[in-house]
């Protein structure tokens, strides 16, 4: 029997809070968001060094969640790990709150850093790891793009540095659902050989399954390879945990509302169940 | 001016370990003795405008004092959303340094002249915007940005102006310089094109003219107090700035005058107007092509006061 504080039942709540958060405000990312529920869990979970009473503490690991867009799903991780008041999440996306669609530090603990346009975290994330080499800190700094989100090649020059300076205090974790805005990522502008890719600039690459707690736990808790920054290549599915969501362009865009919702809602009870059995 | 930006950021790097800096790719002898006295305060980006902007953001955000370098447009442009998302919305302590504002690289071509500079990073929430005129406020501005908070835009020009400071005058961010003293026009410029304005003064100055000349080093915050007392103490105000019109030091100074009831006797935005300059030249070629040196000041000077500039035509 799991006990109510494992990572699973931190991604199932997350999964909660994304699908009723996303319906209550009519925003879009659902699929985004529920995609990278079981990352999260076990980043804010098990592996971060993060102290929710002091969300600024300088030995903190810095994350940075690059795919703006899915922001629902860290302000819910966040929430549940008691960085502010789950009672906030309702305010997501309402007229004069700071849960913004995209995802925002102001007025919101535990957010490193702002981000929705695509192609910025990775280099801020880059210049953090920087500095913690050069200052001697021992933290680690994680950044989590989306697939598409690599068709900006503001991401290929950060690239090309974290390698180059050698930041093997660097995470970059790609959510590799295959599937972005209006298409698939295949379909849209082609990433493989995707792996080889990133091996070819010189990072030391990892791929995993991104749903399953274990593999994404010893892939992120493994110590780092020495003068290589580290990718998580973590497929995934869109929309993963609701059934008649998964691996559909449309539940990026969409909203669940009405029997939908209830739909969701019971899918992921049925899921909670499970796990606790 | 760069060479008094790198000297005192030298002075500035031995003192404060947390300054560092940033080029994409530039700076060929003029960086030199910085990259050999602080190699841990220096680092090439190579050539990668975005990254070197989002590594300045996360560098500032974890304490260091980023000062991003790059010549005319590429160290704004290419990466303004990463100035305006990652550096600026954080309130990150990022200078970005333009060198060669305006036609400081005029033969290069249109690539190369910062011209749309200082209105689009002037339009940018909480970012300051400074534009020196000669080597001492360079200088001073350099330090000066440091100790803002946030995002500081520093327009270094190829051409300066002749060093104007008197005995123990301080720099002052968002403080205009008064550097001649006159009541029947005031010439605010910008950058090194003041050294036009001020021989367009000592001109005027020969024939009975008096103008008032204002440094105005930083376009945003804009000293309003310096300007609103131009126009009403003078006959009138003109501006000059080697850049677009549209939005720039002039516009920042008639939003100023009308927003407070001020307006002059006559007002008048010398710079760029109709399109890309069509054709390349130094610095002080394009400026008098583009009516923009000492003489079109004066020029501007006789329309706006025919009966008092009659005199210097008979002269």
């Amino acid at each position: 029997m799991k006990t109510p504080q494992s990572t699973e039942d931190l991604a199932n709540r997350i999964r909660r809070h994304v699908v009723e958060m996303t319906s209550r405000g009519g925003s879009s990312h659902v699929g985004s968001a529920l995609s990278i529920a079981d990352l999260l869990a076990v980043l804010y979970g098990q592996v971060m060094n993060v102290d929710p009473q002091n969300p600024d503490m300088p030995e903190r690991d810095r994350f940075i969640l690059s795919k703006g867009h899915a922001g629902a799903a860290v302000y819910a991780t966040l929430a549940e790990r008691g960085f502010f008041p789950v009672e906030k999440l309702k305010s997501h996306y309402q007229d004069g709150s700071d849960l913004s669609g995209h995802v925002s530090h102001k007025g919101v603990p535990g957010v490193e850093f702002s981000t929705g346009s695509l192609g910025h975290g990775l280099s801020v994330a880059t210049g953090m790891a920087l500095s913690a080499k050069l200052r001697g800190a021992n933290h680690r700094v994680f950044a989590m793009l989306s697939d598409g989100e690599c068709d900006e090649g503001s991401n290929w020059e950060a690239i090309l540095f974290a390698a180059h300076h050698k930041l093997s205090n660097l995470t970059a974790i790609i959510d590799y659902n295959k599937i972005q805005s209006l298409a698939s990522t295949q379909e849209t502008l082609g990433l493989e050989p995707f792996t080889d890719k990133w091996r070819a600039f010189g990072w030391n690459v990892v791929e995993l399954d991104g749903h399953d707690h274990e593999q994404i736990t010893k892939s992120l808790q493994s110590s780092p390879v020495a003068d290589q920054p580290t990718c998580l290549i973590a497929h995934t599915t869109k929309g993963k945990g609701i059934s008649f969501m998964e691996n559909s362009v449309l539940w990026h865009y969409r909203t669940a509302r009405g029997e939908e919702l209830e739909a969701a809602l019971a899918e992921l009870e049925t899921q909670e169940l499970k796990e606790v059995a | 001016m760069r060479d008094h930006f790198v000297a005192r950021l030298c002075d500035m790097a031995e003192r404060d370990p947390r300054i560092m800096l940033i080029t994409g790719d530039l700076g060929f002898g003029v960086l030199n003795e910085y990259r050999e006295r602080f190699p841990k305060q220096f680092i090439n980006a190579g050539v990668a405008e975005q990254n070197m902007t989002g590594i300045a953001a996360g560098l500032a955000l974890e304490g260091h004092v980023v000062y991003t370098y790059s010549i005319a447009n590429f160290v704004f442009m290419r990466c303004l959303e990463q100035i305006r998302n990652d550096a600026a919305y954080h309130n990150c302590n990022v200078n970005v340094v333009c060198v060669g504002g305006g036609f400081s690289y005029g033969q290069l071509g249109v690539s190369h002249h910062a011209t749309e500079d200082l209105s689009i990073m002037r339009s940018l929430p909480s970012v300051k915007v400074v534009s020196p005129a000669d080597h001492w406020e360079a200088a001073e501005a350099t330090e000066a940005i440091s100790r803002e908070s946030g995002v500081c835009y520093l327009r270094l020009d190829k051409s300066a102006a002749e060093n104007q400071q008197s005995p123990d005058e301080t720099f002052e961010l968002g403080k205009a310089r008064q550097l001649r003293e006159g009541q029947d026009v005031t010439l605010i410029a910008t950058g090194g094109i003041m050294s036009e304005a001020l021989e367009a003064a000592d001109t005027l100055q020969e024939q009975g003219i008096f103008a008032r000349v204002l440094s105005l080093h930083t376009i945003k915050p804009l000293d309003q107090v310096a300007v609103i007392a131009a126009a009403k103490q003078t006959g009138g105000v003109i501006t000059i700035e080697e850049h677009t019109v549209d939005g720039g030091l002039g516009s920042a100074v008639a939003e100023t005058l009308l927003e407070n009831d001020a307006a002059p006797g006559f007002f008048r935005r010398m710079g760029l107007r109709g399109g890309f300059a069509s054709i390349v030249g130094s610095q002080s070629y394009l400026r008098q092509q583009y009516g923009l040196d000492a003489e079109a000041i004066v020029g501007q000077v006789a329309t706006a006061l025919p009966a008092r500039f009659a005199i210097v035509k008979a002269a």
